[in-house]
């Protein structure tokens, strides 16, 4: 039995929880990679085949495994410095090749590992240990940035709500294509937000995740820096070719063996 | 001169602060966190004049580093392990743009498996970079160090990038008896930066980084191989000026108790601490041990130190970090290539790889095994278990 090593009150093991039912209802293969933070510890806590990567590295590590293992379910957990910081290329690049993974950022919006900086998605003025006067910068958006990237199931879930959060989770995993579920971790000790979230936050009601512009609309209503209402749920989610769907769409004209020799004629 | 309580890494914003850079960007990684963090609260509090920005990555804040060198800005950064490691690509770059940048490195073990305390693999993997690397003892060498550092790296005979390092952990979080300089005799001391050109120079315009192949690229590193051998005379001359005005002198590394010895160690960084107990102790039996304590590694200073070492008969390299199968340790291949035909028997000690504590009886131990040194492997594998 590994000890676990969160604080009390920590917003890591509604995630914990919440993917420990639906791996539990999953019949798939399944493979776990985490980042560098307190949400990697995740894998130490799951009985699960599991990566423990890079800070910021997660996804191209993650992206190499279903590469390798395409019939496996491959989640990356990560958090907003991994996934929004440190490795944000990274993330751009896996929606933009819609590559079957799906992908669990632990927002807490604070270096908690380090204990309590400002990250990418820290709000306007937040005062952190490395901005003790205040970020001077803007948080950025992820769920349109990830929108225009070329994501195909975007969702925000708020581990609070479980039994919602769950239900995200798990159309995410099945869900066929790059997906990302944003997900309102509260750091107990560094950045409480629970009071915000428990007062903002509400459940999308007649919102069709299939209209783009609507779910630009939606995502657009809470900039992670205003005091706007905060929706949680499916906010788009679109059908479209994946990388490996895309990869050498054409069968070749020649069998292996007949370009093979071909080429080695060319040589004499 | 005021005498404080504090850390390594207190040490090294206290530094940061009475240099008062033009510019800063980091980004947080333990053991290295706290020095840019403290010097934050500086920014925050208006106690100093330096714009700094808490960026997204290592990598994006030593480019901005340089960005900001190339105007002839005075910079500064922190960082540790992987942060160093992402640091990798631009760090040859500084060095070959002579942009006096200096860091300070919080030795880490680089990953994997992950690994948040000391070794010496993180600036050992870099030491071919042309960066300056100077090595502290304790928490007051890591302040003198870094004030040394600016005045050395931004000497017109130097102009290069330098690290100055502490120990993950044993340096940088424990809290020891340090001497502050006053504030204005630091500044008196590390003086006001000079810089030959900026690409702010609107009147003299330059390209930085410009492409440079087959037909010049060779040239325009030997002034930077030049430039490093030079440094050492720089290094002796701040060093002494150190000694001479606040009576801490400096050297390229300290002898301790060598002159007669029978018996030597070389080692660098928080170990010497710890050898100095074991030497006592030995020294007290009778037994002839001493210490050479290696401050600098890069410039590597060999000819000193065989010259250091040319009578003691027993040696036994100490390195924190290891090259996998080469002759040794880093340590150990330059300093047994800086012995090459002299006649002591030479071997070397691999110990502590992520933080694996070393205490005075492993050390001790390695003085006994010197005894027998002609039945000794030439690379052992010190503390590890079988």
């Amino acid at each position: 039995m590994i000890r676990n090593d969160w604080c009390p009150g920590c917003g890591n093991f509604g995630i914990l929880n919440s993917v420990k039912a639906v791996l539990s209802e999953t019949k798939d293969e399944v493979i776990l990679v985490a980042g560098i933070g307190q949400h990697a510890k995740i894998v130490d806590y799951l009985n699960v085949p599991s990566f423990y990567s890079l800070h910021g590295r997660a996804i191209p590590a993650a992206e190499g495994i279903k590469l390798a293992k395409p019939g496996t379910k491959v989640i990356v957990f990560s958090g907003d410095g991994d996934a929004y910081g440190e490795g944000i290329e990274h993330l751009i690049f896996a929606a933009k090749r819609n590559i079957d993974i799906t992908v669990v950022v632990h927002n807490n919006r604070v270096y908690a590992l380090t204990t309590g900086q400002f990250t990418p998605t820290s709000p306007y003025g937040f005062k952190g240990r490395s901005t003790p006067a205040g970020s001077p910068e803007i948080p950025l958006n992820p769920l349109e940035l990830i929108l225009s990237s070329g994501a195909t199931f975007i969702a925000r879930g708020y581990p609070v709500k479980a039994d919602h959060f769950k239900s995200l989770l798990l159309e995410a995993i099945q869900h066929k294509g790059f997906s990302l579920v944003d997900s309102l971790q509260v750091c107990f000790t560094f950045f409480n937000q629970y009071d915000l979230y428990n007062q903002k936050v509400y459940e999308l009601q007649g919102h069709d995740p299939a209209d783009r512009e609507a779910a630009l609309k939606k995502m657009r209503e809470w900039d992670y820096n205003s005091d706007a209402p905060i929706a949680i749920g499916k906010f788009y989610q679109a059908d479209k070719p994946t990388f490996e769907d895309r990869f050498r769409p054409d069968k070749p004209k020649v069998s292996r063996e007949e370009g093979i020799a071909q080429v080695l004629r060319s040589y004499i | 001169m005021v005498t404080l309580a504090k850390t390594g890494n207190e040490v090294m914003a206290e530094a940061m602060r009475q240099i008062d850079p033009d510019v800063v960007a980091a980004y947080p990684i333990t053991p290295a966190t706290e020095v840019v963090m403290i010097f934050a609260q500086f920014v925050a509090d208006g106690l100093v004049g330096t714009e700094y920005i808490p960026v997204e990555s290592e990598h994006s804040a030593m480019s901005a580093c340089v960005g900001a060198a190339t105007t002839g800005a005075r910079v500064m950064t922190g960082t540790s392990s992987q942060g160093l490691a992402l640091m990798y690509e631009i760090l040859p770059i500084a060095s070959a743009l002579r942009l006096p940048i200096i860091m300070c490195e919080v030795n880490r073990a680089l990953s994997g498996p992950i690994n948040i305390h000391c070794d010496h693999s993180d600036t050992m993997g870099c030491r071919d970079f042309g960066w300056l690397q100077i090595f502290s003892e304790n928490a007051q060498e890591a302040y003198d160090n870094v004030i040394q550092a600016v005045r050395i790296a931004e000497d017109p005979r130097v102009m290069l990038p330098t690290m100055v390092t502490t120990d993950g952990f044993i340096i940088s979080h424990c809290m020891e008896k340090v001497e502050v300089l006053e504030d204005k005799v630091a500044k008196d001391y590390v003086g006001e930066k000079k810089s030959p050109y900026s690409v702010l120079d609107v009147d003299k315009p330059v390209t930085i980084g410009a492409l440079d192949l087959t037909d010049y690229y060779f040239e325009h590193k030997m002034p930077v191989i030049q430039a490093m051998k030079d440094a050492r005379q720089v290094i002796l001359e701040a060093g002494k000026d150190f000694g001479k005005r606040f009576g801490r002198p400096y050297g390229f590394f300290e002898k301790y108790k060598l002159d007669d010895a029978e018996f030597a160690i070389v080692a660098l960084g928080s170990t010497c601490g710890t050898a100095r107990v074991a030497i006592d102790e030995l020294r007290e039996k009778g037994i002839k041990a001493g210490m050479l304590k290696l401050r600098l590694f890069r410039p590597f200073p060999a000819e000193e130190i065989a010259e250091a070492l040319s009578q003691v008969p027993n040696i036994a390299v100490l390195d924190r970090s290891d090259s996998f199968n080469a002759q040794g340790g880093p340590v150990f291949t330059e300093v047994r290539s800086a012995m090459y035909n002299r006649n002591a028997k030479i071997i070397n000690y691999v110990y502590g790889l992520g933080g694996r504590d070393i205490n005075v009886a492993q050390i001790k131990e390695v003085f006994c095994q010197l005894g027998r040194a002609d039945k000794m492997p030439m690379v052992n594998y010190l503390g590890v278990r079988e």
